[in-house]
């Protein structure tokens, strides 16, 4: 294995409360908070277990976004070997489709051997980037996976299925592979580790002259969710909340 | 371009999926929009006999022994194929193991428009559901033949299915040599030490649980209660749980009597195997979380200020 190159983007934070634009068109980009996709996060992973088994480097390519240098040189510590912030127009954010022409292009100039990425993000609204990138550079792709083995040309990956089921798939490399889990979880790094990396290694920053976001549709409008039913709300202090829970517990034969 | 709504129905090892029959039923709606038809698209190898339940007008079928087992490859060229013979007005996909290797792929290679995590059809307008379930996007067919990729939430499946075997057309199979991706074999799932899928009560712990040494309350709590603990997708990835306890779309389908959610916020991929629980009871501090919408009791709580009153009052109940 020579060369792996891990994509990742920066999505929304479910934690925080969402809020919609004035439009009512798209998220209210001003105030959003942003985290790695998790997905992403795994792939990340993935792509550093190959490394240390297989040998090779990892390149970790990112568009730009609010907190994307920290991520990117938090994946340094971990190990990656090159780090990669797109430049170009995607503040007020872009679709798949767009992103996947420009991750494709960029990456093209590093040969992949294996390209990883998260099989999808939580903003995906014109299907996940992995095979959209793949078709742009004529590869295969294999999404839902949580497992790799490399053998030769080729790789033996584990593709999840529905009720724990594993298809065990043999790919052509080179190829793109969506990872829904890497085979051990995210590792963690020492924020001195990662404070020690912004000062000994660099981000290549790349820009990306222009984004095609044809065949990603934009949304008419979005919208908080308006809930048919709701749950009834169970109120008061600990002590009223758990006394009606054990009153619930009992209903159901639990108790 | 013709008026039609195909549906690529998804089977494995001699099964239709659930995720086709809903896609059925979200055809339907959209067909009537469009005022063509329900055709269902079926690729396999001697499964013809699989086309008998789904509710469609008719089924196209391909038969080749490269289409025995899913590969995107082959599903890709088979499907892509079809599209540029029949031109039809719309595409559905599961946003699955299997559609989603395929749906994305024909949007690129055939430079088709692709609409993404599609829960409901109101009216020919398509509602996607993003961002674990906290925000709706609402968009319409483009003026192209349009893929459409479906989650579960917005259909019941059987209403996709049928006794009226369709009318099953065949079609050829475009040359499937070379395929870049073949299945070596199928790894059946580890039997755990408890079939959750078979269990009355469940104690189910997310992201809210904060560590693995948290677990200790949720098994307290199962044990007094009779019950089992299971999780969302972000435990089982941490090794915190073995893969047999999650529910969800990779995981499993659960139908308790009781469905305690503690600390889950409710994404699609994790209601998908829960929703059809005969009562769920949520514990969640964001009151945003999506579990509220599908929860009979909501608690908005700090599941750890609730846990010792909780376990105190449940454990007199028990010696009571």
């Amino acid at each position: 294995m020579k060369n792996i190159v891990a994509i990742v983007k920066m999505v929304p934070d479910l934690v925080e409360e969402l809020e919609i634009n004035e439009d009512g068109t798209d998220l209210d980009r001003d105030w959003l908070r942003l985290i790695i996709n998790e997905f992403d996060n795994h792939a990340i992973e993935q792509a550093i277990l190959l490394k240390e088994r297989e040998g090779g480097e990892v390149t970790v390519i990112a568009p730009e976004a609010e907190g994307v240098e920290d991520m990117l040189f938090t994946t340094a510590a971990k190990g990656a070997d090159r780090m990669i912030k797109l430049e170009g127009d995607f503040e007020d954010g872009v679709n798949n489709h767009a992103l996947a022409r420009a991750f494709a292009e960029k990456t093209k100039s590093y040969q992949p051997d294996l390209i990883l990425t998260g099989v999808q993000a939580n903003d995906d609204l014109d299907g996940s980037i992995g095979p959209l990138v793949a078709e742009y550079l004529g590869m295969p792709y294999v999404g839902y996976i949580s497992g790799v083995t490399i053998e030769g040309e080729k790789a033996l990956v584990k593709k999840e299925y529905p009720g724990g089921l594993i298809g065990e798939m043999e790919v052509t490399l080179p190829a793109v592979l969506g990872i829904q889990a890497g085979e051990e979880p995210p590792r963690y790094v020492a924020i001195s580790k990662v404070r020690q990396m912004m000062k000994t290694s660099e981000i290549d920053e790349q820009e990306v002259p222009e984004l095609d976001s044809s065949g990603g549709i934009a949304a008419n409008r979005m919208y908080l969710p308006e809930a048919a039913e709701r749950a009834e709300m169970i109120e008061g202090d600990e002590g009223e909340i758990a006394a009606k829970l054990v009153e619930i517990f009992k209903e159901v034969g639990a108790l | 371009m013709n008026q039609d709504v195909y549906v690529v129905i998804e089977h494995l090892q001699g099964t239709v999926a659930d995720i086709s029959y809903i896609m059925l039923t979200a055809a339907r709606d959209l067909a009537q929009k469009t005022s063509g038809q329900v055709v269902g698209v079926l690729l396999g190898y001697n499964a013809e006999n699989l086309a008998s339940t789904l509710a469609a007008d008719s089924v196209l079928y391909a038969d080749h022994a490269a289409l025995k087992e899913f590969s995107a490859d082959a599903y890709q060229k088979t499907v892509a194929s079809l599209i540029q013979e029949k031109e039809p007005r719309v595409l559905l996909f599961g946003n699955t193991s299997i559609g989603a290797d395929v749906a994305s792929v024909l949007s690129a290679r055939l430079s088709l428009p692709l609409i993404g995590s599609c829960v409901q059809i109101s009216d020919g307008k398509l509602i996607s559901q993003i961002c674990g379930g906290k925000i709706m996007a609402e968009s319409e067919l483009a003026e192209t033949t349009t893929l459409i990729t479906i989650i579960p939430g917005g259909y019941k499946a059987e209403e996709g299915q049928s006794e009226n075997s369709p009318e099953v057309i065949s079609f050829d199979a475009p040359a499937l040599d070379d395929l870049r991706i073949m299945l070596k074999s199928y790894i059946e799932p580890e039997a755990g030490d408890v079939d959750i899928s078979k269990e009355d009560f469940l104690i189910s712990i997310g992201r809210g649980i904060q560590t693995e040494d948290n677990i200790e309350l949720a098994d307290e709590l199962a044990e007094m209660l009779g019950g089992t603990v299971c999780a969302s997708r972000p435990i089982v990835d941490q090794g915190w749980l073995p893969t047999s306890r999650m529910v969800g779309k990779s995981g499993q389908t659960v139908k308790p009597k009781l469905y305690l959610a503690l600390g889950i916020s409710g994404a699609p991929e994790h209601v998908e195997g829960m929703a059809g629980s005969e009562m769920i009871v949520a514990i969640n501090m964001d009151p945003n979380a999506p579990i509220f919408d599908i929860a009979t009791y909501g608690v908005e709580f700090d599941f750890f200020d609730l846990i010792d009153p909780l376990l105190e009052q449940v454990e007199e109940a028990a010696e009571g």
